[in-house]
């Protein structure tokens, strides 16, 4: 089934803010196990999308299917817990919890879902640690993770939302502000990543775009300007024109 | 190495507490046994206090109506309808717990200063209800239970609970039991996220969490540890009035939490502590007591802003809970 529905689908979704229409009759859908790019100018709507998506933001018309199921009401924290990850554009670790608490907060609330399973301290510290070992944290455990460099801070955002085993991991910006060192290994996590998860990447460094996305969708002043290849978009007059400057 | 339990340090700290305040009933002199059992049953209110605005960032000033809710729970009961001590102290608990519940999922719908402000109202409600009832309350004149109903019953015995060793004793025992599930709870997926739901609700969302359902039981807990603190105020000291629903009660248990410490498991203790006797000393030298308890608070917020134990734990002990 999986193979033909795909795992995350919107249509005619729309979101406005007063008389801004950030997001307007977008059709999206991504197949199982792809990694996806969002990319377009500021202002495109992009966090609004995902926002529609992960359910910060609730829609104005329009409806989002996640396996199958309409999930457009569905409050954001179940839809945490069928499956969607968010991690945030803006760092939003708890700067006053240790590392190590900071994903065993993402462990538990999905081992209290497990059924098979359920929560216990020998599976909350493996794999807490484990998520932690993933991002290359697993020596910081016991930091307060204000005190974290600012890129080991973006991995520890991952980290929980890798903890939370999802489905679908929305990284929103995730390279904003690294080095080019940590934006290479970020881009091998992200490989190893979509291995197991289907991702929803946005990303304004092109880079990163063209080394990690199998497609990408360009988004300008809330709708979907053009969707394809990685050579496709690179090839796209209109989105070279959105790019550069689209008046002319 | 991470730990999920309580740690050697922290385990004998807790214990040593104890057991130190087990060997004051012995020591301490008639009038400071007495202190000492007021302080330990409402440390325990600062406790469940503690829960609520410590550990989930729950701004209440409303508590006194949770206490309160204990005490005629437990003291109406008595002094109506004859009820053992166990009963009615159940039925003090069960009170705590249901006002908990109903204010809490009404309160919960506002944050900040609104929250505040609302649970402030419900306890004004309370304490007007207590007064209005007046035929079985007597208002702030408040009931005095019997002697010979406060005993507490056992299979082979029974506890006279006006004897001050007893008295002290059994306080002794309610604040080891809450102590150590506060302990307990701290270290427990549910403290974690009490504590992260303080610092960042919109990203506790984003991890899965219900945020209402875990603050409406971190109110539920929080009420019922102080209701426990007010049923055991009746039983143990015999009087039930209306003072102890009034605004004074709701805002002490918050100065107790700040003085000792937010969000430590034995702050609330040693601000209850320093409090009593700050006016107890006080009040023996001037009538203007109070004017000394403000000044000791300014004080305090100027040169510790996260209370005494808070203040240990920043500078010197970063291990204690």
């Amino acid at each position: 089934m999986a193979a033909v529905n795909p795992l995350l689908s919107t249509n005619a979704l729309s979101r406005s803010f007063g008389g801004l229409k950030a997001v307007e009759k977008v059709d999206f859908s991504l197949p199982q196990g792809q990694t996806r790019a969002i990319i377009g100018p500021n202002g495109a709507g992009k966090t609004t999308f995902v926002s529609l998506v992960c359910g910060r933001v609730a829609p104005s018309s329009g409806t989002v299917v996640f396996d199958g199921s309409d999930i457009s009401r569905m409050p954001a924290h179940r839809r945490v817990r069928a499956g969607i990850a968010y991690t945030f554009q803006i760092t939003s670790i708890f700067a006053n919890l240790t590392v190590f608490d900071n994903v065993a907060l993402a462990v538990q609330r999905r081992l209290l879902g497990d059924r098979q399973h359920g929560l216990s301290s020998r599976l909350l510290l493996k794999h807490g640690l484990d998520a932690l070992e993933r991002v290359g944290l697993g020596d910081r455990a016991e930091a307060l993770a204000g005190n974290l460099a600012y890129g080991h801070q973006r991995l520890l955002e991952v980290a929980m939302g890798l903890a939370l085993k999802p489905r679908l991991l929305i990284l929103d910006e995730p390279t904003q502000g690294l080095s080019d060192g940590e934006i290479e290994s970020f881009i091998a996590l992200v490989r190893e990543i979509a291995s197991e998860a289907t991702v929803l990447l946005i990303e304004h460094n092109m880079d990163v775009v063209m080394a990690l996305a199998e497609r990408i969708t360009v988004m300008e002043q809330g709708r979907i300007l053009a969707e394809g290849t990685p050579d496709e978009i690179r090839a796209n007059k209109a989105v070279q024109q959105a790019y550069l400057g689209g008046d002319a | 190495m991470i730990s999920l339990l309580p740690r050697g340090k922290t385990l004998v700290l807790h214990i040593g507490i104890v057991l130190a305040l087990l060997a004051l009933n012995f020591i301490l002199p008639e009038y400071h046994r007495g202190v000492f059992s007021r302080v330990l049953v409402l440390a325990v209110f600062a406790m469940g206090y503690n829960i609520a605005f410590g550990y989930t960032g729950l701004l209440s000033l409303g508590h006194a109506m949770f206490f309160a809710a204990g005490l005629y729970g437990a003291g109406l009961t008595i002094y109506h309808l004859d009820w053992g001590v166990w009963p009615a102290f159940a039925m003090g608990l069960a009170a705590g717990l249901a006002l908990a519940l109903l204010v809490g999922a009404l309160a919960l719908r506002t944050t900040g200063v609104a929250f505040m402000i609302v649970t402030l109202m419900f306890a004004q409600v309370f304490y007007l209800t207590t007064l209005y009832f007046t035929t079985y309350t007597r208002g702030e004149e408040g009931l005095v239970l019997r002697q010979q109903a406060r005993v507490l019953a056992f299979p082979g015995g029974a506890l006279d609970l006006s004897d001050p060793s007893t008295r002290y004793l059994v306080a002794l025992t309610l604040f080891t039991l809450v102590l150590g599930a506060v302990l307990f709870l701290v270290r427990a997926p549910f403290g974690r996220s009490l504590v992260a739901i303080k610092e960042n609700e919109e990203r506790m969302r984003m991890l899965g969490y219900d945020v209402f359902a875990n603050k409406l039981l971190s109110v539920a807990l929080s009420g019922l540890v102080c209701a426990a603190s007010g049923a055991a105020y009746a039983v143990l000291f015999g009087y039930v009035g209306s003072g102890f629903a009034a605004i004074q009660y709701s805002i002490l248990p918050l100065l107790w939490v700040l003085l000792g410490g937010a969000a430590t498991t034995l702050g609330p203790l040693i601000g209850t502590l320093l409090m009593f006797y700050v006016i107890d000393l006080a009040s023996s030298h001037t009538t203007a007591h109070l004017l000394v308890v403000g000044l000791v608070l300014i004080g305090l917020i100027l040169y510790f802003p996260k209370g005494i134990v808070g203040t240990i734990r920043e500078r010197w002990a970063p291990w204690l809970p």
